[in-house]
């Protein structure tokens, strides 16, 4: 018994080291990288594996310490879903701020961004 | 006449059956009580929204929907540690941002809208935009020196494992 938790503790250190250090690589590209679309890249990072193995290292610690929970799931259902929506506002808040600037490829077939449409 | 009544009552089975879970795991407890508060909650909510969402999605294949998020799973692990490695590693000058035009053969708002998410929480590549025929997706790539590859990657990987999902 006390083998399993043994192994569980070290599991779980583990998960948080790593879930740790992806966050921390993703502050440090928002500092590092130069342009907005660049820097999208980084948070979107954090939220995935980094926040991703921190949740899984505290349901791990919970089911090994007796009351199991998973709300765990929750979060990381939640933040799944919710990670991309604003990553795309974000994104579209750039391309409104780029108007007129041709810097982004033409669609096919003669249509425009729905970001750009008049309609 | 039975199946309309199903309908009005059930826009969405799916729905349903999802706020029960997501119900019952908020309480982080399985019991009768909580199982039905779920169920009625699980019935109001899909009703009062039912406007905002009138058509239901098919799910094909749900099996397939389950080894499609096992290998978008493992795909956000492998591209994370690709994208730190840049981060850590590369010099902004070196790297190669790029846009990318993904034309798209799935024509469900269910299927592009999973495809768009999935391709953000893949690090490495941001969807920023929808054409406004609903025909081609916007994608921001961090370090792409060859943008084609990037969306023949996008479309076999994932495009065709959502059409053969939802369509």
């Amino acid at each position: 018994m006390t083998d399993i938790l043994f192994l569980a503790e070290i599991l779980v250190a583990v998960l948080l080291i790593i879930g740790a250090a992806f966050t921390l690589i993703g502050s440090y590209g928002l500092l590092k990288l130069d342009q907005p679309m660049k820097r999208l890249h980084a948070p979107t990072k954090a939220s995935t594996l980094g926040v991703g193995s921190l949740l899984l290292a505290a349901m791990i610690h919970a089911f090994a310490t007796g009351d199991g929970s998973l709300h765990e799931m929750l979060v990381m259902a939640f933040l799944f879903v919710t990670a991309p929506i604003s990553g795309n506002f974000i994104a579209k808040v750039h391309l409104h701020r780029q108007r007129g600037g041709a810097e982004l490829p033409a669609p096919p077939e003669e249509e425009t961004w729905a970001t750009y449409a008049e309609k | 006449m039975a199946l309309q009544m199903t309908r009005r009552l059930l826009p969405h089975p799916l729905l349903t059956t999802l706020l029960i879970v997501v119900w019952c795991l908020l309480i982080n407890d399985i019991t009768l009580g909580t199982m039905v508060f779920g169920a009625i909650l699980g019935l109001l909510i899909p009703m009062a929204t039912r406007a905002y969402w009138p058509d239901r999605p098919r799910i094909r294949n749900p099996l397939r929907l389950v080894s499609y998020l096992g290998l978008v799973i493992w795909d956000i692990i492998v591209a994370n540690v690709q994208v730190a490695m840049i981060v850590l590693f590369k010099r902004n000058a070196d790297m190669a941002p790029n846009w990318v035009v993904i034309p798209l053969e799935l024509r469900t708002p269910e299927a592009i809208t999973m495809l768009a998410g999935t391709i953000t929480l893949t690090p490495g590549t941001v969807s920023a935009d929808l054409s406004a025929d609903g025909r081609a997706l916007l994608v921001h790539a961090l370090d792409a020196p060859d943008p084609d590859a990037v969306r023949d990657d996008i479309k076999s990987r994932y495009e065709r494992r959502l059409k053969e999902i939802f369509e």
